[in-house]
Formats: C-alpha cells, sequence, structure tokens
C-alpha cells in the first residue's frame, strides 16, 4: 500500500485521524486535570498559603520545614518499610497461591472465591475489622486465651514498633487475592503444548515455572507490580481505619501528611510540598524502569 | 427574675402550637458517645413536640471526620436543615459565601445579647455585626476524672490535685491499676497537655506563650516543669492501650484506672453509667491547682434552604434550642455548662456545680482555637503524639515546643 503513493506521502497528522479525533477529550483531560494540576500545586508549593491558595513566593521554605519534620521523616520511614515488604509478599504469596489453583485442585472456585473475597471490602472496612482482631481484649489473643494459651501475645497495634507490620497483615489479607486471580489468569493463558514439551524433556514440575513459566509471565509480573506500587503510594483510608497514624506517630504515611496538612491544619503550601515530594519519588522509581520498560526498541 | 424567665417559657409553649408548620429538619452532628447521643435526644424530644420532625444526621467520628462532610454538602448545595459546628472561625467563610441564614432578628426579640453568658459565646456567632449561629453548651478541657473505687482498692484517699494524684500513683500501679487512662489520639495527648500546662504554669505563663506567643516564655521555667510533668504523666499512662476517649473513660467507670485528664463532655459517660459525682467520682477543674477553665463549645447553624416550612421550623429550632427548658435538659445529660446564666440548675452534680462556680467567677480563659492557628494547632499535636508514645526526653521535647511557637504566626 504504502508503494503507490511513496513519492507523496499524507502528512502524519492525518493519520488514522478517526482515532486521533476520539482521544481528543481523554488528551485535554490528562493535559489539564493531570499535567495542569500537578503543575498548579508544584508552583503553590513554593508559596505561603494557608486555607486559600496565593501566590506569595517564599522560595524552599516549605520544603525545609517539611524535611525538618518529625512526622514526615517518620512518614517516609514507614512507607519505605511497608512498600518493601507488601511488594516482595504480595508478589510471591500471590504467585504461590495461583501455582496451586493452576494444579487443578479440586474445588478451585471455591478458593479463589475464599481468596479474592476480601477485595470486595473497602479499606475502611478491612481496616475495623482488623483492629477488632488484632485488638489484645477483644480478637485473636484473647481467643487464644479462652481456648487455654494463656502465653500466646500478638499484639501488633500497640507497640510504634511492630504496628506497621500489623499494617502490612491487614493490606495483605485484602491485596493479596486480586495479585493471585491476576497471576492465574497469566498461568492459564500459558499454552498447553508447553507442558507437554516441558513434561517429553523430563523437566520437573518446579524448575518449569521457574525456568519457563516465570519469564514467560512477564507481562503479568509486571501489570501486578503497577497495581501494588500504586496501592502502596496511595496508602491512606487503610492507616485512618486501623490506627489512624497511632500509636503516637508511628503508623503514619506521607498521603496522610498531605492529607492533614491540607485540610485541618490549614496550610495548603505545606501539604502541597510534601505531595510535590511524593510525585518526586514516584517519578525517581518509575522514570527509568518505564525507560527500561517502554523505550527504545520495541522488544515484544 | 426566675418568674420572669418561667413567663417567658409559658409564652413561648403557647406560642409554638400557632406557629407549627411541621416540616421535617435534618439535623446533622457528631454526637455518637453514649452520653452524647442521650442528650441530642433531649433536643429532639423537644423539637418533635412542636410538631416538626427531627430527622437525626448523626456522623460517626468526630469533629474532625464530620466537618469535611457538613462543609461539603453545605457547599455542594445539598443543604441539611440545621447543623452541629464549633464557633469560632470555622463557618467563617461560608458565612462570608452566604450560605448561612442570619439569625439577628430572632435574636434580638428574644434579647440573646442579656441572656447568653460568657458573652464571647455569642461573639464567636456573629460576624460583622449580624448573629448567624445559636451556642448550645460550654466545654472545657481542664478536668481530671478520678475513680472513687480505685482509690478504695489501693487503700487510699482520693487526691485532691494533681500533685497528690502522682503521689499515689506508685500504690494504685502496686494494685494492679493503670494510674492514669489516656487514649492513644493526638488530641487527646494535646489536650492534656494543655491541661497540665495550666495546672502546674499557672495562667500568667500560659498567657505569654498562647496567646503573646512568647517563645522565650516557653523555653523558660515554668514551661520546663510542665513539660517534666507531662512527661511524668506519660509513665503513668504507659499501659494505656485504648483507643477513643470515651473507652479511657470507661477504664476510669470500672475501676481499672485511677484518673483520665479530659474535657467536661466525659460526664456524660459517667451518668450513662449511673455513676454519681462525689460518690463514685471525682472531677477536678483544672487539675485541682488553679481552677480555671475555657470556654470553648458547639453552636448549632443553619444552613440557607428554599423551601419556606423548612424556613420556618429553622427558626422555631434556633429560638428552642436556646429556651430555657432545652438547654437545663440537654446540659444535664451532656455534662456540659448551659450558655444562659440566667436559669435554675440546682438539679445539677456537683461536677457541673463547680464549674457553674468558676464560671461565675469569671475564671475563664479563651479556649485554643482562639488563639493558635490551626497549623500550629496540628503541629503542637503532632509533637504530642510523639512525646506521648515515645521515650523521648522533656528538654527535647520543650525544645520543639520553642521551635513551634517562635514559628507561629
Amino acid at each position: 500500500m504504502n508503494q503507490t503513493n511513496h513519492s507523496k506521502r499524507p502528512p502524519q497528522l492525518f493519520k488514522n485521524l478517526s482515532a486521533k479525533i476520539a482521544s481528543i477529550p481523554m488528551i485535554l483531560t490528562t493535559m489539564v486535570v493531570f499535567v495542569g494540576g500537578t503543575t498548579w500545586t508544584v508552583v503553590h508549593s513554593f508559596t505561603n498559603s494557608k486555607l486559600l491558595p496565593k501566590l506569595n513566593f517564599v522560595g524552599l521554605d516549605q520544603y525545609e520545614r517539611l524535611w525538618s519534620s518529625r512526622r514526615w521523616l517518620i512518614s517516609i520511614e514507614n512507607l519505605a518499610v511497608f512498600g518493601f515488604f507488601s511488594l516482595i509478599l504480595m508478589m510471591v504469596i500471590g504467585f504461590f497461591l495461583a501455582t496451586l489453583l493452576d494444579r487443578k485442585v479440586r474445588g478451585e472456585n471455591i478458593f479463589r472465591t475464599i481468596f479474592l473475597y476480601p477485595f470486595a471490602l473497602s479499606f475502611i472496612v478491612t481496616g475495623l475489622a482488623w483492629q477488632w482482631i488484632l485488638n489484645p481484649d477483644l480478637g485473636l489473643q484473647q481467643v487464644m486465651h479462652d481456648l487455654g494459651w494463656t502465653s500466646f501475645e500478638f499484639n501488633p497495634l500497640n507497640s510504634g514498633d511492630t504496628v506497621i507490620y500489623g499494617l502490612l497483615i491487614a493490606a495483605m489479607w485484602q491485596g493479596t487475592g486480586l495479585i493471585m486471580v491476576i497471576m492465574l489468569a497469566g498461568l492459564r493463558g500459558i499454552d498447553d503444548d508447553i507442558w507437554k514439551a516441558a513434561r517429553v524433556d523430563g523437566i520437573g514440575t518446579v524448575k518449569t515455572y521457574i525456568k519457563i513459566i516465570i519469564p514467560m509471565m512477564r507481562p503479568v509480573f509486571v501489570t501486578a507490580l503497577v497495581i501494588v506500587a500504586s496501592g502502596i503510594i496511595k496508602l491512606y483510608d487503610l492507616v485512618v481505619a486501623l490506627t489512624n497514624g497511632g500509636p503516637g506517630l508511628s503508623s503514619e504515611v506521607p498521603a496522610k501528611y498531605v492529607i492533614n496538612y491540607m485540610f485541618r491544619a490549614q496550610n495548603l503550601g505545606q501539604g502541597f510540598a510534601a505531595s510535590t515530594m511524593m510525585l518526586v519519588t514516584v517519578a525517581i522509581i518509575l522514570i527509568p524502569w518505564a525507560y527500561l520498560e517502554f523505550g527504545g526498541k520495541d522488544n515484544g | 427574675m426566675q418568674k420572669h424567665v418561667k413567663a417567658l417559657g409559658l409564652s413561648m409553649a403557647l406560642a409554638v402550637p400557632q406557629m407549627a408548620t411541621s416540616a421535617d429538619l435534618e439535623v446533622t452532628h457528631w454526637w455518637t458517645s453514649g452520653g452524647e447521643a442521650a442528650a441530642v435526644k433531649e433536643f429532639a424530644k423537644a423539637f418533635n413536640a412542636t410538631g416538626n420532625n427531627w430527622v437525626d444526621g448523626a456522623i460517626a467520628g468526630s469533629g474532625g471526620t464530620a466537618r469535611p462532610i457538613i462543609i461539603s454538602r453545605i457547599l455542594g448545595g445539598d443543604p441539611m436543615a440545621a447543623t452541629q459546628l464549633n464557633h469560632g472561625r470555622q463557618a467563617e467563610e461560608l458565612i462570608e459565601a452566604g450560605l448561612m441564614t442570619d439569625l439577628t432578628e430572632l435574636a434580638e426579640k428574644e434579647g440573646w445579647k442579656d441572656i447568653v453568658n460568657p458573652s464571647s459565646l455569642l461573639d464567636s456567632c456573629t460576624f460583622e455585626g449580624r448573629i448567624y449561629c445559636v451556642p448550645v453548651n460550654i466545654h472545657s478541657g481542664q478536668w481530671i476524672w478520678l475513680s472513687h473505687g480505685a482509690f478504695e482498692t489501693a487503700g487510699l484517699d482520693v487526691p485532691a490535685d494533681w500533685n497528690e494524684f502522682v503521689a499515689a500513683a506508685p500504690k494504685l500501679e502496686e494494685a494492679g491499676i493503670l494510674p492514669l487512662a489516656m487514649g492513644q489520639q493526638g488530641w487527646q495527648q494535646n489536650l492534656a497537655f494543655g491541661a497540665i500546662t495550666i495546672g502546674v504554669a499557672g495562667i500568667d505563663a500560659w498567657r505569654k506563650v498562647s496567646v503573646e506567643r512568647d517563645a522565650s516564655a516557653a523555653a523558660g521555667p515554668e514551661y520546663k516543669a510542665v513539660f517534666e510533668a507531662v512527661a511524668a504523666a506519660r509513665e503513668l499512662a504507659r499501659e494505656s492501650n485504648v483507643q477513643d476517649w470515651n473507652q479511657a473513660t470507661n477504664l476510669v467507670i470500672t475501676n481499672k484506672a485511677g484518673g483520665q485528664i479530659m474535657g467536661d463532655w466525659a460526664q456524660g459517660e459517667f451518668q450513662v453509667a449511673g455513676q454519681v459525682a462525689g460518690k463514685d467520682y471525682t472531677c477536678l477543674p483544672g487539675l485541682g491547682i488553679n481552677e480555671i477553665l475555657d470556654t470553648g463549645g458547639d453552636a448549632f447553624y443553619f444552613p440557607v434552604v428554599k423551601d419556606e416550612e423548612t424556613k420556618k421550623a429553622q427558626l422555631e429550632l434556633a429560638s428552642l434550642l436556646i429556651s430555657p427548658e432545652v438547654q437545663v435538659a440537654f446540659n444535664l445529660k451532656k455534662g456540659s455548662l448551659p450558655v444562659r446564666g440566667d436559669i435554675d440548675l440546682s438539679s445539677a452534680n456537683d461536677c457541673m456545680q463547680k464549674g457553674l462556680k468558676i464560671l461565675a467567677d469569671g475564671n475563664v480563659l479563651p479556649s485554643g482555637d482562639q488563639n493558635l492557628s490551626p497549623d500550629t494547632q496540628t503541629q503542637i499535636e503532632d509533637l504530642m503524639a510523639e512525646f506521648w508514645s515515645s521515650t523521648m526526653s522533656a528538654a527535647d521535647a520543650q525544645e520543639a515546643y520553642v521551635a513551634i511557637i517562635a514559628d507561629s504566626e
């Protein structure tokens, strides 16, 4: 087709014209809401806006205050710990559960439903439920004591050192099911012939998974990774429902700092500075990765 | 005077049937604990008796949760007919935007200016000379609540002030009783800090720091004593692992804890539990050292609505909320002080009498909302949340506090 008009190609702009027209609304939304909103926020993070946004520039004051605030430093540290563990554990457990289901166990539907069910609950409900479960006088610990195991102690939410793991448990319970289902879909997408070939070659099941199946599931892993990672950055409502940042400041997270300073402390500048830092953190992690993943040549 | 009030009440009771319009009024508030809910029922009961219908719109969670919901509903064009807010500066921008009903006419007719005491409550409702809200109660945060049962178990007399309380603490611990109940939430720890400040540092030092924002006073010896006292209180509350304030109050009620520093709203919980002030529990305003109270409180605002019937009913409700009978019934249940100085509260219990006396003597100070910006308050709250739950030293905490005061605007 290109051969007939290679001398006079139509301008690139009009190629697939209808598709381009159809995507104009989305492009506009992206430009105005995401790019525009982000720029506006970043600009105002250099001002001393209080309740209402004002363009009264104060340089890096808000950032200086932010990075000298104990609460912000604690928030960042918590997010790092939470992010590290939930990323690894959710991927590993999600994949492990998916492989178990993929072995064509009896009652697969029931197990799938059980594992996925928590995902249908909001973080607020999850948080409240686990607040009760982890309450030493009400939940798991008390049940164990009632059963006669009186030395049993499991009380992560009441100590600043362990509260983040309490959060982790609740988040995993809620989110692992979804990762499992995504992984399972990926596993089901693997052609049966691969398995047959592996069996003919005498490769063991575990080795087949690690050497053949996982590399083939790369796109599925990337999808799961993006979902888990964005969930980590957004972490807010679970903390509000489960601990509300306590005890003390020991389970604070950056998103909560932003909301708190924007609306309760009525200090928009400080909240904007914090949210800009969140954006920068995400960008530092995401840009090199996106470049490797999508940039350069199409490696199919 | 008394006769006059009765006559007023009677004439109102007579007037009500004539203007009865039977409208449904949705009223939002965040009074959801046992004592609070019992108090708000008094409002509903009185309002329903006028032939109208009180549609209860309770929002669970504290004011911090409910306020954004209320404000966004008003801004979003779906206003409720009436709503609770703390008076002060929270509603200022809504009034400016013309979203709140002007109650000046009603207020002048009923002479609110002469009956509301202290008058600062009505001033907080006034914006550019017009009145936009009805104050319904006075709350103060400088109280400690002591359990008689707990001290009895430990074989001690009930302390008369904070210093005696601290001295008695080791004995309580020996008897297996938690000395100080404390909900692990920043605002409660901050409230305790405020109460200890008034008690330990006294009013002059407090005024220098909180009103004049004098950082050097915050670094001074009075505040050093405050931070040391708070550090001591922290150790007394080390084993307290409850979250909400009413759970902490419950520890005092059930004699599991010796005392709790909490605002006078805690009293409603004691009442619901059937306890008697002076017999089952004791309350000490200003921690028993400096008997001074602040005068924050709740008020009702009436968003502008279109429906004429509802408008009429809104004014009816406004006048009802401040009427003597309703004030007495509501505040007895709530444990707060009434906003009018001209009503008979001889039926009030020991604690409320103490509060009324302090109020009558004029030993009041402006509440935190009127002195420090929300930004500064949040920073102090963050500091307190960290201080109470960690092993941060008193000197470090004071240093951080001085920096916050120095930075405040």
